[in-house]
Order: C-alpha cells, then structure tokens, then sequence
C-alpha cells in the first residue's frame, strides 16, 4: 500500500515521470473526448475501432523504411505518420466495401480490421528480423506502453490536444449539422463530404496519438466512453464536449495516479476501466435518460395513473346509488382489482384528503374528493363521446381507449373536446357501468 | 521453402479451427452482428484471466466455462446498453468489449506470478507450436487438431439442428415469432457457439484470427451467392482455402526478400482478406469486373444502335456513307468505340466497308427502321402527354429508343409524322 506522501506526490504531479505521463495523457483524454462526441453522435464508433487496428501495418512499414534509409526507426513521429496513413487506408477500404458490395458496415468494418491487423502482426514479425534497428518497441503499440512516454511526447499530445480542441470549437455548428442532418446539410450547400473527411482525420489524429498510451486494441475506448457517459447528463451539444472533455480528462488523470501507485498496473487499461466506471455512473444516475430517472418518472406515473382510476371507479360507485358513501366491495367489483389494491388506493386517497374512512366502515368521498373525480370522470367521458362522435367506435367500446388516454389529457385539449362537443357540465356515461364479476 | 509433417498439421488446425469459425460467422454477417463476433473475441481475455484466478491452473474446462460466461455477459450488456441506454449498437459493443478487454487485461498482469499466459499469445496464438502440444494417449493427433475439431462438430451439430430456425430468425425475426420460435433463444444460442468457438480456437491461433475467419471468408462467400444453404457451403471452402494459403505465404513470401517467415496467423487472417479481394473484383455476379463489363456492354449496345440511327438518318437524307470520324462526332463518342461497335455491326451483317466508309446492309436499315420508328413514335407520345420544346424531346426519345420492345411499340400508335415534320418509317 502506497502511504499518503506518496499519492499526494503523485497526485500533485511532484514527480518528473509521472507528470510527463500524466500531462500527456490527461491531454490525449480532453482531445478524445472532444471529438468522440462527434464520432459517437454520427454513429461511427466502430469505424474508429477498425481505423485504430489499421494503423499497425502503418507503424511496422514506416519502421521498415526508417531503417531502410538508415535510421535505428525509433522516430515516433515517423511511426506515428505510417500509423496515420493506413488509419486513413482503413477508413476508406470500409467506405469502398460499404459502396461497392451488398455488405452492410458491420462486415466491413469487420473485414477491415482483421485483415489489416493480420498484415501488422505478419510485417511487425518481419521487422524483428532487420538487420539494424530494434523491432522489440514496437509491441508496446498494442497494448499501450506509458511508462516509455517523454516529455517531448506529452508535449506533442498537448499539442494535438490543443489543435483537436480549436478544430472542434472552429467546425462545433457544421459538424453537429453534419451528426444531426447530414441530408439538409447538403441540400442547404454546406461541404458535407469535407466537414466528413475531416472529422474521421480528427479521429485519425486522436487516435494515432493514443497508440502509445492506450495502445490500439483500447484506443476506441477512449473515443466514445466518455461521450456516451456525457450524453447521459445533457441534451446541449456544447454542455455535452464539457462534460465528455472533462470526463476523458479525468479518467486519464485517474488512470495515469492509479498506475503510478500502484504496482504492475498498466496505463492504459485502467485508463479505460475508469472510463467505464464513470459511464456505469452516468448511465446508472444521469438526469437524461439515466437508468434511475427513468424507473422514478415510471414509478411516478404507475402512481398517477392507479390514482386516477381509483378516483373515477369512486365516482362510478356514488353515481350508481346517488350517495357520496360507500363500501369498500362496491369498488372493488367496479374494477379487476384485489381487495388489498383497493385499500391501498383508498388509503392514499385517505391521505390525500380526497376520501375518508367513516367510523361506520363505510368510505365517504371528501368535497375535494368530489372535484377531483368529477375532473377525472369528466376527461375520461369527454374522451369517450369523442370516440363515439367523430372516431365511429361503438359506445361498448370505447371505455378501454378512453381509458389509456384521459391521463394524459391536458388543459387545453379538454376545453378543446368541451368546444367540440358543446358538453359544460359531466356527461353520462355513453355505456352502462356495471360491475366486472 | 521445406514442407514437413509439423507444416501439414499447421494447416490442418487452422483450416479445422476456420471452417469451425465460419458456421457461426456465416449467420453472424447474415444478421448484421459480424461485430459481436469480434466484441466476444477480445472478451475471452478476461474470462480466462478470471477462470486462472479462481482454479489456479490452466484446466481447459475452467477456461472454456470462464469465457462462454463472459462472452455471454458480453451479449447480454450489448444488449441491455443498447435498449435501456438509448446508445447506438456499435458504441454499446465498443464500450463493453474495451472495458472488459481491458479489465482482463490488468487481471493479467495483477497475477503474472501464478499464471504463465501473456496477452500477446492471446493475440498471436501458438499455432507454430501447435504440434508440439500432443497427448500422449493422442495417437500423434495434436490438442490443437483435436480441440477444434471437436468444436468444428459441434458447430455443424447444432447448425444442422436448428438449421431452419436460424434462417427464418436471420430473414424475418417477426414471422419466426409467430410460428413459436424465439428470436432471443436462438440469439444466445449463437451467441454461445460464437463464445464456445473463440475460445476453442484463440489458443492454438489468437484472437485476431478468430475474428477473421469468423467474419471475411462468409463475408466472401456472401458475394458470390444469395443462398442460405451455399453460403454454409462456400464460407467453409473459403475458411479452408486461406487456411492452406496463409500459411503457405507465411513460409515462403518472406524468404523471396530474404527473411525467415512470419506469423501464420496473420498471414491466414491476411489469406481470407486476399481471397475477399479477389471475389470482390470477379464475383461473376456482384464482382467489380463483372459489373463494369456489364457497364460497358451496356454502352456499347446503345452506341451500336446509335450509330445504326445516324446512318439512317443520313440516308433519308441522300447520303449513304459516313467515316468513323463522322460518326463519332454525330453520336458524340470518341472514335475508337466507335470503330469497336462498327466491327460488331460488321458481324452482325448490319453495316459494310467500302474504302473508309461505312454504310447500312439490308438487314442493318430493317433494324434502324425499327429503331427510328420507336424514337419518332416516343416523341409524338411525349409531345401529347409531357409537352416540353423538342430539344428535350429528342434526348428523351433518345434514351427511351435502346429500351422499347415491339409490344411497347405498337402500343405507342401509329402516327405518321414526328413533332419535328419528319416521317415515321413503317413497321414491317
């Protein structure tokens, strides 16, 4: 266990190698969570996945012409600029099967990655066998190797950070049009084409740069995880690049302590670990569309839902025998419920004001009872009328339809339906209310 | 180049392992999921890095439990991300197999000193050693034959079983539903042989080749066929065929510039990408070179019947011959198709030579009749139903000339006089 001197060092970057390493990946995560916005939002995740597998032919080529002209091939720009290349190589053998064949993307995204890939691993054993120069770096691409980061490294990843965030800020309107409507957008003459290309060279870029950190296998993972995590906390684009920005940057920095303290823990994939953590977080709590949110607004409307059906099956019930009390079996027989249903209902009407237990056993229904299922009786029939009216559904039918849309109906579409059927006070019910056993 | 015994065997646990690969892929392309086959590869990692962390050894059935569990866990989140998170099929994949993959990843090397397996060998595979690794009970058989072969047959145990389930699933989920099967079950009943097979296979030659041979060779295959049946058939051929020719190339290409060889399974994963190329550029049904030619005899029948109009033309006029470089101007070709289409005239019997110039036979002016009359006939049919000033009306006489058959002639009347004044030549 590292002490607390320890991790405060780390994590106030006190140390020379772990700054390097941590600057530099903290950089690469704002720049990829940036442009995995875009990525994520045009539905290219995987293409990135295949551009990033594509790029290992690249290194083990641009090695073996380095060599070639006489160098030991350790230049990382040369390596990376191959890299780029055959990223760029792949993306386009995916369009050229996309166009050409019957093959949907999946497949050739699939065929491209593999295949590709296969050559990397095919050239990279050919390039351990050259004569001068040392092949054995290479595999660090792979899986990603940190540890061997500079600092001339982590300033490039700056640098690129900072030139992919410009891009972004520059084209954020036309590529948004570009995720959002791509067709309107060329109607309107924008350059769809070219706003295309150079999105898929962000990427490019992005993901060349994150080969030596995260590797290639997990480089797609820091594209699109904490874009994905963002969307759950936003609807705004801009709020959106923010937040996945943040979270890309954070992870990085998390991942980069985490694999400083501890020992044999490798960079990259903690990186991606705590990226996945933080989109089980966003998926689990995220205001929009989160997995919790969903099952409370859900809950919610169960709620209103029961609520409302329990105030017009009391209606129902005082309408029959003309009086405000009633007993608990009278409702029950109304509806399919089960006694125990009914009593919780009652209950929460109870507590509502909208009913009373009277001392007799029998419920009575408040005069804000009263109000409120009248209100609720009155949309329901409304509706009904509506159906039998204009919409020519036998009256015996039409207490199931009406029954799914009188909850959600509004202020403004009741006065419409009161206009239309020239009904100001509560119709009869069209049917005949009887009990359902 | 040396060919042994060790070689043979190579090439029999690859094509063993690639033709058990390709049943499951063969329905994964179908239905549009090759990814998950790719997504489940990478989730072996971690399945059998937890499977060592519990038994503590390498057991075989440890692992292939751990990775069917896990690949399973792969499908099921796929899927749960996708329709409860509101995210795109491809990112939801992208994110749980990086997560997972890179989970096992430090599991891997968190437990580096109890287990002897490191990621690049699940990368790379071992099939050069494959050999090696025999029983001694295994009747010089190695593991790696056995193992997938084992898996080969029971691929085509549970295709030939639920043979017509998968293809109704695959075409139409919805009519499935309604005759009792269920599209879930047989989801992850592939799902299962695609974990099963990956798993089987990834020792003896790797991940990547396991997503290429699940993926390119019934991809391959689909170009060249649109039935369920022969698609089976052919991606097992393929699979085979760059199984062989992978690991040929692997021993030989590399010696011609000097070096020793290279790794069998990328060059097998790089064999399936060749033998794609290949059907791409001559599938007789959907390859390149089949649909260019097509193009181009398409064009060519049209400037055929061009030229055959010009010259009737120029005879209503009272010329009778016109030069190749006439020609070419007049129906706005370059003059070297047009002389290739005048020598297919001249076999046709419907245009002769005479000096330089070129003129129509007999039978040659009965078919340009035939084509002047439906260009004419188009154009007073145009001119009644679709008025527009007749220069449009004769480019889309034009096109519409090389595609009228005789019922749709006679069906376009019997004037006899265009909108421009000229006649209309008689049907005979």
């Amino acid at each position: 266990m590292p002490s607390i001197e320890e991790i405060l060092d780390v994590l106030f970057l006190e140390e020379y190698n772990t700054r390097v390493v941590v600057l530099g990946v903290m950089a690469l995560g704002t720049a990829a969570g940036l442009v995995g916005t875009f990525l994520l939002l045009r539905k290219r995740a995987l293409t990135a996945d295949a551009l990033s597998h594509a790029t290992l032919p690249g290194i083990a080529i641009a090695f073996m012409v380095m060599v070639a002209f006489g160098s030991d091939g350790k230049s990382l720009l040369g390596l990376l600029i191959g890299a780029f290349v055959f990223g760029c190589i792949g993306v386009f053998g995916i369009l050229g099967i996309r166009q050409t064949t019957k093959l949907k993307d999946d497949a050739a995204i699939g065929i491209v990655l593999s295949v590709l890939f296969g050559l990397g691993l095919c050239l990279l054993r050919i390039a351990t066998e050259l004569p001068s120069g040392s092949a054995a770096g290479l595999n660090g691409f792979i899986f990603g190797k940190a540890a061997s980061m500079v600092a001339s490294d982590a300033m490039t990843m700056g640098g690129v950070a900072l030139g992919v965030a410009l891009v972004t800020m520059l084209l954020c309107k036309e590529w948004t049009l570009l995720c959002f409507d791509d067709k309107f957008g060329s109607v309107q003459g924008w350059p769809i084409l070219s706003l295309d290309a150079v999105l898929m060279a962000m990427v490019a870029i992005v993901t060349v740069i994150a080969l030596q950190s995260v590797g290639l296998v997990l480089a797609v993972a820091m594209l699109i995880i904490p874009a994905a995590s963002a969307r759950y906390w936003t609807t705004k684009i801009t709020t959106m690049l923010f937040a996945s920005a943040a979270i890309g940057c954070l992870s990085g920095w998390l991942g980069a302590v985490v694999s400083a303290l501890v020992p044999r823990m490798p960079t990259g994939p903690i990186i991606v670990l705590i990226c996945g953590f933080w989109f089980v977080i966003s998926f689990v709590f995220g205001p929009n569309d989160g997995l919790l949110v969903r099952q409370v607004t859900r809950i919610r409307l169960n709620k209103r839902i029961a609520m409302q059906h329990i105030l017009r099956a009391m209606w129902e019930v005082c309408e029959l025998d003309s009086s405000f009390a009633f007993e608990l079996e009278e409702v029950t027989r109304v509806r399919s419920w089960n006694k125990r249903t009914v009593l919780r209902l009652l209950r929460s009407c109870e507590r509502k004001k909208f009913a009373t237990h009277l001392p007799s056993g029998k419920w009575l229904l408040t005069e804000s009872g009263v109000a409120e299922s009248s209100r609720v009786v009155r949309n329901h029939r409304l509706w009904e009328m509506y159906l039998i009216t204009y919409a020519d559904i036998a009256p015996t039918h039409v207490d199931r339809d009406a029954d799914m849309i009188e909850h959600v109906l509004g202020k403004d579409l009741v006065a419409k339906l009161e206009s239309l059927l020239d009904a100001r006070t509560l119709p009869k019910s069209p049917h005949k209310i009887e009990a359902t056993i | 180049m040396t060919w042994s015994i060790i070689d043979t065997w190579i090439v029999v646990i690859g094509a063993l392992c690639a033709a058990g690969c390709a049943i499951p892929g063969t329905v994964l392309v179908l239905r549009r999921m090759s990814l998950m086959g790719d997504a489940i590869s990478h989730t072996v990692l971690p399945g059998i890095a937890v499977a060592f962390l519990i038994t503590g050894n390498r057991d075989p059935m440890a692992m292939l439990i751990g990775s069917v569990v896990v690949g399973l866990l792969t499908a099921f989140l796929v899927q749960t991300i996708q329709s409860l998170g509101k995210v795109e099929a491809g990112a939801s994949m992208g994110i749980v197999f990086t997560v997972l993959f890179a989970f096992g990843l430090i599991l891997m090397r968190q437990a580096v000193d109890h287990v002897d397996i490191d990621p690049d060998c699940v990368l790379y595979g071992s099939i050069e050693l494959a050999w090696f690794d025999q029983n001694p009970e295994g009747y010089g058989i190695p593991r790696g034959a056995i193992v997938n072969g084992v898996m080969l047959l029971a691929n085509l145990i549970v295709m030939g079983l639920f043979y017509k389930e998968f293809k109704i699933t695959s075409f139409d989920p919805a009519l499935a539903k309604s005759q009792g099967i269920q599209p879930s079950f047989l989801h992850y009943l592939l799902m299962t042989m695609t974990a099963t097979t990956a798993v089987a296979a990834f020792e003896t030659v790797g991940s990547i080749l396991v997503v290429a041979m699940f993926i390119v060779p019934p991809a391959t295959a689909y170009l060249f066929t649109n039935r369920y049946g022969s698609m089976f058939v052919l991606a097992l051929c393929f699979a085979v065929i760059s199984a062989f020719l992978g690991h040929l190339s692997a021993i030989t290409i590399p010696t011609w510039f000097g070096f020793s060889g290279t790794s069998t399974a990328g060059a097998m994963a790089v064999a399936t990408g060749v033998l794609f190329a290949f059907a791409w550029l001559a599938s007789p049904s959907q390859g390149m070179i089949a649909k260019l030619w097509h193009r181009f005899s398409v064009k060519m029948l049209v400037l055929r019947e061009d030229i055959l109009g010009v010259l009737w033309r120029v005879e209503e006029r009272g010329k009778n011959t016109l030069l190749p470089k006439q020609l070419a101007e007049a129906v706005g070709s370059s003059s070297v198709l047009v002389r290739v289409a005048l020598v297919g005239l001249q076999k046709r019997n419907a245009v002769t030579k005479r000096v330089a110039s070129w003129s129509l036979t007999e039978v040659g002016r009965t078919r340009a009749a035939k084509l002047i009359r439906s260009h004419r006939l188009w154009e007073v049919y145009l001119d009644t139903h679709f008025p527009q000033d007749s220069h449009q009306l004769h480019e889309s006489a034009e096109r519409l000339e090389h595609i009228t058959t005789p019922e749709m002639r006679s069906m376009l009347g019997d004037a006899r006089e265009d909108p421009h004044g000229s006649n209309v030549p008689e049907d005979e």
